[in-house]
Formats: structure tokens, C-alpha cells, sequence
């Protein structure tokens, strides 16, 4: 790595010794040394801006090629597949606009530039110009809005009906805990005054309150395949984010309230890894492992997909690692999983 | 109003030179002259404090691509924050949050509007000064004592603030949170209340002195672009400012008087806290009800800026004068009623949220507008690719890339995956970051003769540091989106804790290569800049042919700017390459007209 920094800065130093010679020839050929642009600048400046126009091709190109297949795969939630049509039309969108008027900078640029007693155009205004570059954006916008809007009150619509699964997603410094409402469905109350670690209450749930005795306590998020679970967030400490990059999801965790977000996850995990771009994924990313591995690199033994619930909103020392495993799974496996954990209640009679 | 402000004006050139005795201190120290004063802007906040805060963004830039190995340097700067020479955690946080503040506020808040503000507004509009030159020195001192107390900060014992340059409370209320929310958050607090105070004095300074100090013949629909953003600029400032102040005292009551405005049900370290029923989402909103017309306090003055020189070196006329100010209006207003696109997914109403994506998407249209005039300013221009010149070009450039990505954020059902990723990194930096640092750039290549007596900057070692910028600001920021879409969030002192990110650790050396290299190109402007400042050849009085007011000033600066009476003002400042029926310029031989010179026989007036 840090001979790719000596190349580059070798590069850096070799361009700049060039452009020192430049200056030197110049000076010497002129004989005033005027510090304004003249025929010679506009020249070679104007070149170098449509070669610059070449370069911002070549990057998007290169971006593409190189970087394209590491972006997040297909989602798996039923959201996510709405999201990922606006974000394509959206880029598309973007991309054409982008190449279109990053070519007319620059080829402007390029095709004007100065020449001694050149005349420049005296044009000061064009009212039907101005009007049709208002309106184009105005109705692409409004497309853009109306679908957006509509996929987010979609998104945001958390309500009761298919009988969703309720998951308190707990935040803290620095890790995730999760809690199934349990068989009742209803999750017990619950306030960090009500934390007793001598009693392993950790999430502060109500002993008193019957909805609580039933609800499961984990550190790894399992869920049924096509089935909707409403997460409801909580913090004991700082903002935290609950971010699902793989099902579109992310919900900020505020200490002193609850917010909620929902979804249905619709490609097990088993499904997932045998994706062929998930495949790929996994070849390339333990290639690299087993390479560092071999250059004596501790944790890196060989990955394997999984979703993932991250942190994303800055929360203090250890932010970068503060993540939970999510399995998604079909019904059946799910149930039997469930069956397996401890109740609140069992988990409070285990300490006493 | 105007016409008393005008008497004073005639009163005060009458016993000009008279009652003025400089000595250093009131010359180069506690100077009320506007010239000055720029000056001291422009080197506290631009060369030095920028120089901090890039060297910073460096620093952890070589971390988030060498990930926990040792570097020399790490230690060298960084002391016992670097054991061994490997950055610690807590330190790459506070760079992160010191390297934004530092950035944000000190260098294109008050670097660049402090700089050219000042410089430009007395001399554009044809005033001897600001409306208050004491006002104006007392709000450099206040800016400057906001920059040693944030630099202080640096060196408390428990390390700066840490908790990113939005100071999201709990993070930044509670001491036992992070290390960075002990005194090193006091210091942030207390520094950027005295900056809030700098920018409001000079803010409505400059508001006064544009709309009192005008000259003759200078109206509204005559000023210079650049004076337009720098005038609404310091309209939104006013608006906007008092609001992060009120946010900053609350949580200094929060962190030091015990009161819970932002703060509810915590337990932290094994206990509980007493703080009861605030809302860390209030602080939310109250931050970027400031926070988001600050991009725009970021960026106007950069745009106004490349209006000007882009119109002067394509030798044509601004397209769409007024659709400009229209736009800037525009964009100013929408400003203060977009803030919640920063909130989508914080745990506000849904519904504010879609009311926050009209908005902000509506703000789309004045910039798309503003970009095609710029474009059109080009056609069939005859371009002067002057380093001012080719820095506006680039403005415009990242503006639109930049841009773009705006509308992906700015919906609210798209933000929830890439919010808080590194495609938000990409986006603010290209958008606003580096946009308005080519304006700054711009701004000091095309008036640096203005500032230094007729000097001037060399040009070609500007065009090596144009080119090697703007090389490197897309070589950074381009592929970053890659990594957001991948994922990635931002704020993350290492990616290693996460196999799926791995294979984006190329990425990320491709970027800290790029800005290296791009801090390197840094260090050549500052090598012209002082050189130059010293040593630098004369150009003529008015080296670019410009047609606006500061070139009519004699080179050596004068107490008063104009040694005889105030030059009138016959029209806009855009009668570049204007010609007669004939088909030849008004003045025979002179591609340009400056506003000081009367409406000609053979011209029709425009109707400016």
C-alpha cells in the first residue's frame, strides 16, 4: 500500500517539476511576465479541460467496473424492492443530467476558449430559455416527489394488520439486544429506571406487567420469511441507529422514546448466500482474507454471508463494532429457535 | 434614508485626510478599515485554520486506509493519542468532528464570507466602508478568539469534542459517554457561541452597509451578483444563527446546570440519570434550523463569486441576471424551510418528513436554474481561462455532481439506506465542500491584487494547483458514493469489524491517495500565496478588464477607498463585449464597460 503513496507522490513530484519547466520556457520566450492568462494559457488550459471532461468519464467508467458489484445486493424485504426501482430511475435520472451538462461545461470551455480580438456574444437573456430549463426540472421533480412520497407513507404506515411479529430492538454502548414480544404478542413496559443488573434485567422491562413475562431476550435477530415485523427502537444511553442495509431499514434509537420501523423480509438467509453475486462476494472478500491471513493478520478467518444490523449514528468510542447477526429463516425454524429461549420470566428465575 | 446616508458621505469626503493617524496596532491590528480586516479574515480563517482542518482530514484519511497500522506521524502529531504511532479511537472521532467544525464554520463561514464580504461589498457598492467599522473589527476579534479557544480545545487532557460537528446530545451532554465530551466539548461550546456572536455582528454589517451605502446610480438591480449572495447570505445568517446559539445554551444547561432539554431515561455506566422528559430530536431540529441554511451560508457567497469572475473572463454578460437573483432569493427562503431532510429516519413524525421532501426537492429548480445560466455564460464566450477562471468552471462542476445526488437524499424514502453513509460524505463534500472551496480559491486568484496593492498571484503555479485539485477532488469523492451504496456507514474509525466491507478497503487507500496528493497541490497555493504576498509582480490597476467598482480604486490602499469623490454609477456591471448597430464595442477598442462610465450615444440602455 504505501509504495502505491511513494508512486503516486513520485508521479506528484514529477508532474510538478514538469510544469516548473513550463513556467521557465514561458518566461523566457515572452518578454513581459504578466501574470494574466494569454493566448498560450487559453490554449492549453482549454485543452486540458476537455481532456478534464475525459477524466470524469473515465472515473464514473472505472467507478462502475471496479466498485459496481460491491454495492449491496438485491434487498430482501418487500419494501426494498419499491426502494431500489426509485433509486434506479433516480440515478438514471442523475446520470444522464450529470453526463449532459458536464459536457457542455467543458466542451464550452474547451470550444471558447480566449483568442486575442476574438468578439464574445453580448447575450444577456433569454426569457423562453430560462423558462423551459425552470420547467423541465419542475416536472421531473414532481414525478420524482409524488413516487417518493407515496413509497414513503407506505413505508412509514406501521400498523397491525398481518399480523406482525413485535421486536424491540435495545440499543446501548456499544450493542444491540433484541426482544420478542413473546406469545401474547405484546411487549411488556419497559424504562431504564427499571434496570436491576443484580436481577439480569438489563432492558429495564416491568416485572410487574403480565405482557412482559412472556417476551424473549436475544443477541441474535432471527426472522420469519414473509412474515412483517414491526421493530420498535429503544436507547438507554445515546442515538444510535438501527441500520439494516440488506432490507432498506434504518431507525434512529432516541433515549426517552420509542420509534418504530417496519418490514417483511422476503429472502431467507440460506437463499441469499446461494445468490451467484453473493458467491462472487464471498470468493473475493476470503481471497482477500486468506491473503492477509497469511501475512499474519489476526480475525480473519473465512467469512460467510449474513445480514447484519449495524450502528449508524455516531455513538461514542467503539461506533465502528457495534453490530448484531440477523437470520432470516423459514417459519418453521423460526418457531423452533423461539422455542428454544429463555422467557423473561425464566431468565429472571434462573438468577434468583 | 438613503439620501441622509449619502450627505454623511459627501460631509466625510470633505475632511478626508485629515483626522486619520494610523499607527501598527491601528493599522495592521485594531484596524477598522474594511481592506484589513478582510486580510485578517482571510488568513486566520482560510490559510490557517484551513490548514488545520485539511492536515486533520488527512491524518484520518491515512487511518481509514491503513487501518490500525503505525505511522511516524500519527505520533509525532497526535502524542499520547497515538501509542506506538497507531491512531486511537477516540482521537479519530474528535479529528472527524474537530476537521467539520473547522471547515464548516471557521473556514467557509467566516473565511469566506469574512474575506470577501468585507473586501468586496464597500468597494463594489461604491462606500468608503462598512456602515460600522468598529462593528466589523470587534467581529474579526471575536472570530479570532473563537479560533484560538477552538484550537485550545486541542489539547485538553481528555481530548476535544468527539462527537461529530453536529453535537447530537446524549453523546456530547454526558462526560461518561466519550472522553470528548468532558472539556473539550465545554471549549467547542463556548467558541462557537463567540463565533455566533462574530457572525451576527458582521452579518448585519454587511446588510446595513449594502442597503444604506450604496452609491449613486448603484440600484439593487445594478449590484454585482457577488454582492447579492454575500447581502442575502447575511439575511439568512441573522435568521438562522441565533437559533444554533439558543440550541448551544440549552445544552451548556444541560451539561452544566442539570436540566433536561435534550436529555430523558438514561442509564449510563451502571446508574441511572435524573434527567427527565427532554428530547434529544428537539436539539435535532434546533441544530439544523441553522444547519441546513448554513450550506447555503457555505455556498451563496461562493456562487456570487464565480458570477463575477465567470462573466469577467467569458467577457460576456452573466445569462439571466435576474433569473440569478431570483435564484439566490429563492434558494435562500427554501433554505430555512428544508432543515427535517436531515431528520428523516431520527424518529420524527413521518409525516413532517414528507412535507421536508417537497420542500427540499423544490429547491432543486433555482439551483438547476442557477447551474444552465452558468453554462450559457460560457457560450460563445471568448474565455479568459484565468486560475480564477478555470476554479469557477470546476465550482461549477462540482456543484452539479454534487448536486445531483441531493435529490437522492433529499427523498425521503431513498435517504433511509444511504443516510449517514459515506454516499452523505460524498455528496455534502463535493456540494458544498469543494464547491465552495474553488470559490474561495476563485475569489482570492482573481482579487488578490485587490488585497495586496496590485500584486499578483503567479498564474502558473495556480494552474498546477487548479489541476491537481480538481483531479483529486473527484478522485476523492467519486468513488465514495461506491462505498456508501455499499453500505458503509461514515463516522466508522475502522471498517474491519465488518467482513462485507472489506473488499472496499481499496476503495478507501484510492481516496486517501487522491487527498494526499490533493493536500500536497495545497501547499503550492500557500507557497504562491505568501511568496507573492511579498514578492509578487505588479499587474495593471485593473488586471482583468473588469467593469466593476474595486478596479477603479488606485492600487495602494487609501483609508476611504476612492482618494477624490465616490465614482457614480451609470450602469450594471455586466456590459462586457457589448456592441452598437455597427456592430463594433461601445468604446472603440475596449471590450468592456465599467459601471462608472455614462450610457454612451450609441447604446441603447439595457433595462437593468
Amino acid at each position: 500500500m504505501t509504495t502505491i503513496l511513494i508512486l503516486a507522490v513520485l508521479v506528484l513530484v514529477a508532474i510538478a517539476i514538469w510544469q516548473m519547466t513550463k513556467i521557465f520556457e514561458l518566461s523566457q520566450i515572452k518578454a513581459v511576465d504578466s501574470q494574466i492568462a494569454n493566448d498560450n494559457d487559453n490554449k492549453y488550459n482549454g485543452y486540458l479541460l476537455f481532456v478534464f471532461l475525459i477524466f470524469i468519464y473515465g472515473i464514473t467508467i472505472f467507478s462502475f467496473w471496479k466498485y459496481g458489484k460491491m454495492l449491496l445486493p438485491e434487498a430482501a424485504s418487500a419494501h426494498g424492492a419499491e426502494y431500489d426501482s426509485l433509486m434506479l430511475v433516480s440515478m438514471a435520472i442523475i446520470f444522464f443530467v450529470q453526463t449532459i451538462t458536464q459536457a457542455l461545461l467543458y466542451y464550452f470551455g474547451y470550444k471558447y476558449r480566449g483568442v486575442e480580438g476574438k468578439k464574445a456574444l453580448f447575450y444577456a437573456d433569454n426569457d423562453r430559455l430560462e423558462f423551459i430549463w425552470t420547467i423541465i426540472p419542475v416536472i421531473v421533480l414532481a414525478g420524482l416527489i409524488l413516487w417518493g412520497l407515496y413509497t414513503w407513507t407506505n413505508i412509514m404506515d406501521i400498523n397491525d394488520d398481518d399480523d406482525p411479529i413485535v421486536v424491540e430492538l435495545y440499543a446501548q454502548q456499544f450493542n444491540w439486544t433484541a426482544r420478542y414480544a413473546g406469545a401474547d404478542n405484546v411487549l411488556g413496559g419497559a424504562n431504564v429506571r427499571m434496570i436491576d443488573i443484580d436481577k439480569a434485567n438489563i432492558l429495564g422491562v416491568d416485572e410487574s406487567d403480565t405482557y412482559g413475562k412472556d417476551d424473549i431476550i436475544v443477541k441474535e435477530l432471527h426472522l420469519p420469511v414473509g412474515r412483517k415485523v414491526n421493530f420498535k427502537m429503544r436507547s438507554q444511553d445515546v442515538l444510535h441507529s438501527a441500520y439494516m442495509p440488506h432490507f432498506r431499514a434504518q431507525m434512529n434509537c432516541v433515549p426517552g422514546m420509542i420509534t418504530q420501523f417496519s418490514f417483511t423480509p422476503t429472502i431467507t438467509t440460506a437463499d441469499m448466500r446461494n445468490k451467484p453475486e453473493i458467491i462472487e462476494k464471498v470468493k473475493r472478500t476470503n481471497a482477500m482474507r486468506a491473503e492477509k491471513a497469511a501475512a499474519g493478520a489476526e480475525n480473519m478467518d473465512p467469512w460467510e454471508f449474513d445480514y447484519i444490523l449495524l450502528c449508524n449514528k455516531i455513538c461514542g468510542k467503539s461506533h465502528y463494532n457495534m453490530q448484531m447477526k440477523i437470520i432470516v429463516e423459514e417459519e418453521e425454524e423460526y418457531n423452533k429457535w423461539l422455542a428454544e429461549q429463555q422467557t423473561f420470566s425464566q431468565s429472571m428465575v434462573s438468577v434468583q | 434614508m438613503s439620501a441622509t446616508a449619502h450627505a454623511h458621505i459627501e460631509d466625510h469626503v470633505d475632511d478626508h485626510g485629515h483626522h486619520h493617524k494610523e499607527t501598527f496596532v491601528t493599522k495592521y491590528i485594531f484596524s477598522q478599515d474594511h481592506k484589513m480586516i478582510a486580510k485578517q479574515y482571510l488568513i486566520t480563517g482560510v490559510l490557517v485554520m484551513g490548514f488545520i482542518g485539511i492536515a486533520m482530514s488527512l491524518l484520518f484519511r491515512m487511518q481509514l486506509a491503513w487501518p490500525g497500522e503505525s505511522f511516524a506521524i500519527f505520533e509525532t502529531l497526535l502524542g499520547k493519542w497515538a501509542p506506538e504511532g497507531v491512531m486511537d479511537a477516540d482521537i479519530y472521532l474528535s479529528l472527524v468532528t474537530i476537521h467539520g467544525t473547522i471547515m464548516v464554520f471557521f473556514v467557509l463561514t467566516a473565511g469566506l464570507s469574512g474575506t470577501f464580504s468585507n473586501l468586496l461589498i464597500p468597494l463594489q457598492i461604491g462606500a468608503r466602508d462598512m456602515a460600522s467599522g468598529f462593528l466589523n473589527m470587534v467581529s474579526y476579534w471575536l472570530f479570532f478568539l473563537s479560533c484560538v479557544i477552538m484550537v485550545s480545545s486541542l489539547f485538553v487532557e481528555a481530548g476535544p469534542a468527539a462527537a461529530g460537528w453536529t453535537i447530537y446530545p446524549p453523546l456530547s451532554a454526558l462526560p461518561m459517554a466519550q472522553s470528548g465530551s468532558g472539556l473539550g466539548m465545554t471549549l467547542w461550546l463556548v467558541a462557537m457561541a463567540i463565533f455566533i456572536a462574530s457572525s451576527l455582528l458582521g452579518s448585519l454589517n454587511y446588510i446595513v452597509t449594502v442597503i444604506n451605502l450604496r452609491t449613486k446610480g448603484m440600484s439593487m438591480t445594478r449590484l454585482p451578483l457577488s454582492i447579492w449572495a454575500f447581502f442575502v447570505t447575511a439575511i439568512i445568517g441573522v435568521v438562522s444563527f441565533p437559533v444554533l446559539l439558543s440550541a448551544a445554551l440549552l445544552l451548556i444547561m444541560d451539561r452544566s446546570f442539570g436540566t433536561s432539554f435534550f436529555l430523558s431515561d438514561i442509564f449510563i455506566q451502571g446508574e441511572v440519570l435524573h434527567y427527565q422528559g427532554g428530547s434529544p430530536v428537539l436539539y435535532e431540529h434546533l441544530f439544523w434550523f441553522l444547519g441546513h441554511p448554513e450550506v447555503y451560508i457555505v455556498l451563496l457567497p461562493a456562487l456570487g463569486i464565480t458570477s463575477e469572475v465567470m462573466s469577467t473572463n467569458a467577457r460576456k454578460p452573466i445569462f439571466g441576471y435576474r433569473a440569478m437573483i431570483a435564484s439566490i432569493i429563492a434558494i435562500a427562503f427554501l433554505s430555512t424551510i428544508v432543515w427535517g431532510h436531515h431528520m428523516f429516519i431520527s424518529g420524527m413524525n413521518p409525516f413532517l418528513g414528507s412535507v421536508f421532501t417537497f420542500t427540499t426537492l423544490l429547491i432543486a429548480i433555482p439551483s438547476a436554474v442557477k447551474a444552465f445560466n452558468y453554462i450559457t455564460t460560457l457560450w460563445k464566450g471568448n474565455l479568459q481561462l484565468n486560475p480564477a477562471m478555470l476554479f469557477s468552471i470546476g465550482l461549477v462542476s462540482t456543484f452539479i455532481t454534487g448536486g445531483l445526488t441531493g435529490i437522492i437524499l433529499g427523498d425521503s424514502t431513498l435517504d433511509i439506506n444511504v443516510h449517514d453513509t459515506y454516499f452523505v460524505v460524498a455528496h455534502f463534500h463535493l456540494v458544498m465542500g469543494i464547491s465552495a472551496l474553488y470559490g474561495v480559491f476563485a475569489g482570492i486568484y482573481h482579487w488578490f491584487p485587490k488585497m495586496f496593492e496590485g500584486k499578483m498571484l503567479n498564474k502558473n503555479l495556480g494552474y498546477v494547483h487548479f489541476w491537481i485539485t480538481a483531479v483529486c477532488a473527484y478522485g476523492v469523492f467519486f468513488p465514495m458514493h461506491f462505498v456508501g451504496m455499499a453500505g458503509v456507514p461514515r463516522r466508522y474509525y475502522e471498517n474491519t469489524a465488518f467482513p462485507m466491507f472489506d473488499e472496499l478497503t481499496d476503495v478507501q487507500v484510492l481516496m486517501t491517495v487522491f487527498a494526499l496528493i490533493a493536500g500536497l497541490a495545497q501547499l503550492v497555493f500557500l507557497g504562491n500565496f505568501i511568496y507573492s504576498m511579498f514578492y509578487g509582480k505588479k499587474g495593471p490597476q485593473n488586471p482583468w478588464k473588469s467593469n466593476t467598482l474595486e478596479w477603479t480604486t488606485p492600487q495602494e490602499h487609501v483609508h476611504g477607498n476612492w482618494p477624490g469623490a465616490i465614482p457614480e454609477v451609470y450602469r450594471w456591471a455586466y456590459d462586457y463585449s457589448k456592441t452598437g448597430d455597427d456592430g463594433e464595442y461601445i468604446i472603440a477598442g475596449q471590450d468592456f464597460i465599467p459601471q462608472n462610465t455614462p450610457i454612451q450615444d450609441n447604446e441603447e440602455e439595457e433595462n437593468h
